[in-house]
């Protein structure tokens, strides 16, 4: 057998019992009770904002009736139709998806499937630089320098295409640097982080075994991606836009600064327009009883539309991610 | 069934010295008297008495009508093939299936004559008076020394002499001291594997438990570790009841007193299988003359 | 064995169209991330040459003037301390919630129904325009107790909340359990197991996520717009009367006809710009340095 161990200080009696009945110690169940307090603040969170902001836009449903969704908005004849703002949410969030999209899903198989491992860190940076530009910062480069720069560019187009059916209307006169498309184009930078990183996460999902049997029948890159990746994770993708989507559609201070602020129903993109986070952010200062009521009723509606989107895409996604996992 | 009930019945009626031919330690009450159902001394020196315990992981049966009793300062095997409830029953002994959702226990466990199970009874002092030992070394990404102090820590100790003091003896019982002495600082997760697992063990001496059960600590170590392992045990064995599952039948030879031999009971009919007991006895019956035929098989390596 | 006669086998990539077609879309692919890199750089480049023209010690210091008057006198110093208290007031009170929270979800929620409903509602929540974050906290707070760095800070509080949540309930996913069950195993409740392993194994993780939290968070200006009421001059006490920030100070210049304020926007944005920098780039360090839970 083996030496003993030396032992060192006092002994000390091993195989002491100890009771085993024992109340669950009181810092054990409060511990449990604030982690839950403080995970049920979400759900509380969204139900007060849903309550207090429809409390105080109360005024602006009742005084406008349906009317919320009329044409005309002068606070100074107390009409306050929100359909102008609707629009431009609608049209600048459309031309920021479009954009960005297949930007965005592009860098995402860029980085899942093309790049080797070492590149990908750097350009995973490059990503989150962008993701960390704030907004603003967006918005003072766009109304100080792009705008400027992009307004010819808009007036040459529009002289070119006056008059032509379809392409007059989109893209003629009037032009103007701050203007629908212009906010677009720079929601579009915006949303890119979100969408190329979600995206990622979907196609990540993908089975290997299935691009491999691609590859193994002497597929071609493009091929693989279009037999193996898309059929998986095109819903996943669909979510992700979805998301890009709603982000475009909240964000404010980039958007309040290049989108020209006129509220206007125009399909001329290089028009200036409005949109709802823009007119709240540009008007609330000046703004007092319905008039404010109406603009935070812009707000409720802003937060319907994009709790919807949001509660959507993350279905999608997260049943992508299952799927895919099975 | 019958000889894990017979050997039951007959250690029962002859109480056998529990230890090697070592100094035989105090049989009979603790040395300090404690409340609670526990503390009575049970004849034979039984650690643990499992009646028909069978365990569920939900709707599934993984163990069936396991019997048999654990004998203070002993080292007691569990051996058998994979997925025959071995570990599954370890951890009825301190409770820690009480962590995976969806598991129960029917039937009896005992520990000193007292309920496991019982309605009042907390698994954290359980787990205090009964230790594990993990397959994969888990050291904590802390220091050594806090490691090994975790567990009197949290028991409530504070004084930094004390701590030293257990820290150091328990470095000694688990034959690391002279290794990590002069770097108590570095951190846990800087040692080797069999070094880890020796830290390990440290860490589950220092709360001073009843017992120590090992759920087959040296699978993934080096046959060198396994052996300053296997010593380790032989040394502690005076002063602590010793339960380990393990895959190496050889290794059950070199350390155990008794052996308690598992296999799979398969039902043709419903397509189910179930762990079960098959044979307990002393070590050197099992190996040298098994009563059942599956043992046989099993240790004579006829089957996996 | 069968000598093999006649043509050599073709092992050389597809040929013609098929080959054409997947270099197109290769190239495709990289042309979108240079269309996305090349704003990026403009931006970067444009507010470094504008910004750092204008800035100096001085420039950080000094009192907020005038939009009139011309860049070199004056600064933005209250800005910054706004930023400060608005946005340190937000995190010590986001990142304890929502750290508690996210120990909710993972160590005691599990796969429940409740758990997995706020987890699903932490990530809709993120998506929640941080202008309806100020309009809430606007309804709620700020008509019954005015204007304040304070209401900021819950605006901002609120926007960060469910990004730190998310962002540490991945981190404690990754402590591995059998680190959990060694601390069960010596006899831990389970607060003690998360208090005293659980947590400290993610603390890395745990205080990236935060400061990712917080760079986004010094950047936002829509929730301020209607909880601090932007004025120029600074204000130490961050629960009383109206204060001001960087964000706040640039979006009130950009709109500015006089070159003076433009040009101090460039600079306060170059100074945001660093910070939010500065912090994702300590945030990565404290990841790649200080999240090892295994041997």
């Amino acid at each position: 057998m083996s030496t003993v161990t030396q032992q060192a200080g006092p002994a000390i009696p091993a195989g002491s019992a100890r009771p085993l009945t024992e109340r669950r110690p009181l810092g054990d169940r409060t511990f449990q009770i604030i982690a839950l307090a403080c995970g049920l603040l979400v759900l509380v969170i969204l139900v007060l904002i849903a309550v207090t902001t429809t409390q105080q836009a109360a005024p602006w449903f009742k005084a406008e009736g349906w009317g919320i969704f009329g044409k005309t908005w002068n606070p100074a004849a107390n009409q306050f139709g929100a359909l102008a703002f609707i629009y431009g949410t609608a049209i600048t969030s459309a031309i920021a998806v479009i954009m960005a999209v297949p930007v965005s899903v592009g860098i995402a198989l860029l980085l899942t499937e093309v790049v080797p491992y070492r590149w990908a860190r750097p350009i995973v940076y490059v990503i989150d630089l962008l993701a960390v530009v704030p907004s603003v910062v967006w918005g003072l480069w766009g109304i100080l320098v792009f705008a400027p720069w992009i307004a010819k560019i808009y007036g040459h187009i529009g002289s070119a295409v006056t008059g032509i059916p379809v392409l007059g209307n989109l893209f003629g006169p009037p032009t103007s640097g701050a203007s629908f498309f212009t906010a677009g184009i720079i929601l579009a930078f915006m949303i890119t982080p979100i969408v190329t990183s979600l995206s990622r996460e979907v196609i990540a999902t993908v089975p290997a075994i299935d691009k491999e049997g691609a590859y193994a029948l002497g597929a071609t890159r493009l091929e693989m991606i279009q037999g193996a990746v898309w059929p998986h994770s095109k819903g996943g993708i669909v979510g992700a836009v979805l998301l890009g989507l709603g982000r475009a559609m909240g964000e404010t201070i980039a958007a309040a600064l290049v989108i020209g602020s006129s509220a206007t129903i125009t399909s001329h993109l290089f028009a200036p327009g409005d949109s709802m986070p823009a007119v709240i952010a540009n008007q609330f200062g000046e703004a007092a009883g319905t008039f404010r009521a109406a603009l935070i009723g812009l707000g409720v509606l802003l937060f319907a539309f994009t709790i919807i989107i949001n509660v959507i895409a993350r279905a999608i996604v997260g049943g992508a991610a299952e799927q895919g996992s099975a | 069934m019958e000889q894990p009930e017979q050997d039951f019945v007959t250690s029962l009626q002859q109480p056998e010295p529990a230890a090697p031919p070592q100094a035989p330690p105090a049989p009979g009450p603790r040395a300090q008297p404690t409340p609670g159902p526990q503390a009575q001394p049970v004849p034979g020196g039984h650690v643990f008495d499992a009646e028909k315990v069978s365990c569920y992981y939900g709707s599934f049966r993984a163990v069936t009508d396991v019997s048999l009793s654990i004998y203070e300062n002993e080292i007691t095997a569990f051996i058998g093939p994979s997925g025959c409830g071995k570990t599954t029953v370890l951890r009825t002994l301190n409770r820690m299936n009480d962590l995976v959702p969806g598991a129960r226990v029917e039937g009896d466990v005992r520990y000193r004559g007292a309920s496991l199970y019982g309605k009042d009874v907390s698994p954290i002092a359980v787990r205090r008076n009964i230790g594990m030992v993990f397959q994969k070394p888990n050291p904590f990404p802390k220091s050594i020394y806090d490691n090994v102090a975790y567990g009197p820590r949290i028991n409530g100790e504070h004084n930094k002499h004390k701590l030293d003091e257990i820290v150091e003896h328990s470095l000694r019982q688990a034959a690391l001291w002279e290794e990590v002495k002069d770097r108590l600082k570095a951190s846990g997760l800087s040692l080797s594997g069999g070094q880890a697992q020796r830290l390990c063990i440290a860490r589950t001496l220092a709360v001073e438990p009843d017992v120590v059960l090992m759920d087959e600590p040296c699978s993934a170590l080096d046959p060198i570790a396994t052996g300053a392992i296997e010593d380790l045990m032989r040394d502690i064995k005076t002063r602590y009841t010793i339960v380990i599952v393990t895959h190496n039948m050889q290794q059950a030879t070199r350390v155990s007193d008794r052996t308690a031999f598992f296999s799979v009971l398969r039902n043709e009919e419903s397509d189910t299988r179930t762990g079960v007991l098959v044979e307990y006895g002393r070590t050197q019956q099992i190996f040298e003359d098994p009563g059942d035929s599956r043992t046989e098989a099993y240790v004579t390596g006829q089957v996996g | 064995m069968a000598v093999i006669t006649g043509q050599q086998p073709n092992l050389r990539e597809a040929k013609g169209w098929r080959r054409t077609k997947n270099r197109i879309a290769t190239v495709l692919m990289v042309v979108a991330f240079v269309l996305v890199v090349i704003p990026l750089v403009f931006v970067l480049i444009t507010v470094v040459a504008r910004g750092i023209k204008i800035i100096s010690w001085t420039f950080l210091t000094s009192p907020i003037p005038p939009q009139v008057v011309p860049a070199g006198v004056g600064g933005i110093g209250p800005a910054i301390v706004g930023t400060f208290e608005i946005v340190g007031l937000a995190t010590v009170m986001a990142v304890p919630l929502g750290v508690l929270g996210a120990i909710y979800l993972n160590e005691y929620g599990g796969k429940g129904v409740l758990a997995r409903l706020i987890g699903f509602m932490a990530d809709v929540m993120t998506g929640v325009p941080s202008i309806v974050m100020g309009l809430f906290i606007f309804s709620i707070w700020v008509l019954h107790f005015q204007f304040s760095g304070f209401a900021g800070a819950l605006a901002l509080g609120c926007l960060m909340l469910p990004v730190v949540i998310r962002s540490t309930d991945e981190m404690l996913k990754l402590v591995p359990n059998p680190l959990r069950e060694g601390s069960y195993a010596l006899g831990a409740t389970k607060a003690r197991v998360t208090m005293t392993v659980v947590l400290p194994a993610a603390i890395g993780g745990i205080v990236s996520g935060a400061l990712l939290a917080i760079a986004r968070a010094v950047g936002e200006t829509a929730p301020l717009l209607f909880t601090i009421l932007t004025v120029t001059t600074v204000n130490l006490n961050p629960f009383s009367g109206p204060n001001t920030s960087l964000p706040s100070q640039i979006f009130a210049n950009a709109t500015s006809p006089y070159t003076g304020a433009q040009d101090r926007a460039w600079g306060t944005a170059l100074t945001l710009i660093v910070i939010a920098f500065a912090l994702m780039i300590i945030a990565r360090f404290i990841t790649a340095r200080f999240t090892r839970y295994t041997r």
